[in-house]
């Protein structure tokens, strides 16, 4: 199995890159750590004429603190944040979504712009970015512009980067104290892509749930949030029974997926059930 | 297309399509066939060499990826003709059986190792998902990379 014949760049810089995304146009694709590229050359699922190589631009890697949010470059690995310290400590659940994805060959080599570019259903960062209230940057032709998570994926394998815009970073607000944060999910024996992966933040303040964050991923056609589960946590007291009935809203708003794993019927159902589980560990750690 | 790159410590030059495989390269350029190759689909880890210290799947990274890189494949592993801890101990524990997984669990072992000295049973389990043995049931793989882990402590 290897991939179709292709032509082959490497550019220096992130404008150097979009330059050729614009030269090529749709001829062209990224190759980022090439984790879900690379498997669907081979396959001959696609067959692009060029692979532009984003691998090594310098500056587009790594994670500094600014402001209150951790901004990420987009060819940070998942082992790097999944080992990061520093997002250990200001955002555990990120690092804690990193660490359950694929095996430590995968997280080794992939990225987390080219996870959320290529916005595989199943994907695990998608449900912690909208949980986090992230916001994704793409730098295009005429700059940088930035949107919301929740508003970035628009389907299976779509999201809202439009013509020659690459992904540049991400930028994580870091939870404030008195909340907690949890990923968890049903994950698929032999890959490790989520069937139902939830990530949930729980903020509390004077023993009430002050706001509620809740991201699905695995699903439905897209990560989603989960926002009538949000709403019914709202003010109320983080106990087991609020708990229980807020994650019962976990799949109200979407048509679950059907396929070889699973049933509509039980995806809805693992939805409820891993939602319930995130809160209540979420509660856990954002009392400790 | 000219890439060079390191492997087992000497920088060696080579012509390819972009579309070649690290695997390939290794195997069919350099002639270092311990690097096994099985599922071709990200799953099994029988290609796993070390590229910059980092365990990979050599069937899912393009050569051309691996320009200016250090690989380390299971030939380069003992030094001065002295086999390295982990290799001594999969001998002795019996972590192998038929011996095809075994040059990638190795170094995914060897990282393990690399980024946690002393890890418990269940890190090493953790550790090693990327790679899928047939034969053993993991039991003695399990035991040699902990009786490694002890050995390189000394
Ligand atoms: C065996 C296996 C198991 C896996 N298990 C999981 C799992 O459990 N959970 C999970 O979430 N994922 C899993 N993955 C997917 C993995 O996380 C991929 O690394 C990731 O989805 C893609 O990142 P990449 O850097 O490898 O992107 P690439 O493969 O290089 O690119 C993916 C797509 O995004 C485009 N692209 C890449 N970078 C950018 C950018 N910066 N801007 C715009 N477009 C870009 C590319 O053109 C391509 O279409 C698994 C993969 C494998 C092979
Ligand atoms: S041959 Fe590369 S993972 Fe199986
Ligand atoms: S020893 Fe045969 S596959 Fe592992």
């Amino acid at each position: 199995m290897i991939p179709a014949d292709v032509d082959y760049y490497r550019p220096a810089t992130l404008e150097e890159a979009v330059k050729m995304l614009q030269n090529y146009g749709t001829e062209a694709k990224l190759l980022s750590g090439g984790h879900s590229l690379l498997p669907i050359l081979k396959a001959r699922l696609a067959q692009p004429e060029i692979l532009i190589d984003i691998g090594h631009i310098p500056g587009m890697s790594g994670m500094v603190m600014e402001n209150n949010a951790i901004v990420i470059g987009a060819l940070t690995t998942h082992h790097e944040i999944a080992s990061s310290p520093i997002v250990q400590k200001a955002c555990f659940l990120l690092a804690e979504t990193a660490g359950q994805i694929g095996d430590v060959q995968v997280r080794n080599r992939g990225t987390i712009g080219g996870s959320l570019a290529h916005a595989d259903p199943a994907a695990d960062y998608p449900a912690a970015m909208i949980a986090l209230d992230a916001e994704i940057v793409l730098t295009g032709p005429e700059g940088a512009r930035s949107m919301r998570a929740e508003n970035f994926f628009e389907g299976a394998y779509e999201t809202a980067i439009v013509g020659n815009e690459i992904l540049s970073s991400v930028v994580v607000p870091i939870p404030p104290s008195g909340s907690g944060g949890v990923y968890c999910k049903a994950a698929q024996g032999a890959s490790g892509f989520a069937v139902c992966g939830v990530a949930a933040t729980l903020t509390l303040g004077n023993g009430t749930i002050e706001s509620a964050g809740v991201g699905i991923t695995g699903v439905a056609g897209a990560a989603y949030r989960a926002n009538r589960v949000e709403e019914a946590l709202a003010g109320l007291a983080p106990t087991a029974e609020n708990i229980e009935t807020a994650a019962a809203h976990a799949a109200d708003e979407v048509d679950p997926l059907e396929d070889f794993y699973a049933s509509a019927d039980f995806r809805r159902q693992l939805a409820r059930v891993w939602t319930g589980r995130a809160l209540a560990q979420a509660a856990e750690r954002a009392k400790s | 297309m000219e890439i060079s790159l390191s492997i087992n410590g000497g920088v060696r030059s080579f012509d390819v399509e972009p579309r070649t495989l690290l695997v390939h390269l290794l195997r069919d350029e350099a002639g270092l066939t311990g690097t096994h190759i099985a599922c071709e689909t990200t799953t099994c880890g029988a290609c796993t060499v070390l590229m910059d210290g980092q365990a990979v799947k050599s069937c899912t990274v393009l050569a051309v990826q691996a320009d200016g890189a250090e690989v380390t494949t299971i030939e380069g592993l003992a030094e001065n003709g002295k086999l390295h801890p982990l290799q001594e101990q999969f001998w002795e524990k019996h972590g192998l059986q038929c011996g095809f997984c075994t040059p990638g669990m190795i170094l995914t072992a060897a990282q393990l190792l690399e980024r946690n000295s002393d890890p418990s049973e269940e890190e090493i389990r953790h550790g090693i998902e990327g790679n899928l043995c047939r034969c053993t049931g993991y039991e003695h793989i399990v035991d040699a990379i902990q009786a490694a882990a002890a050995d390189m402590k000394k």
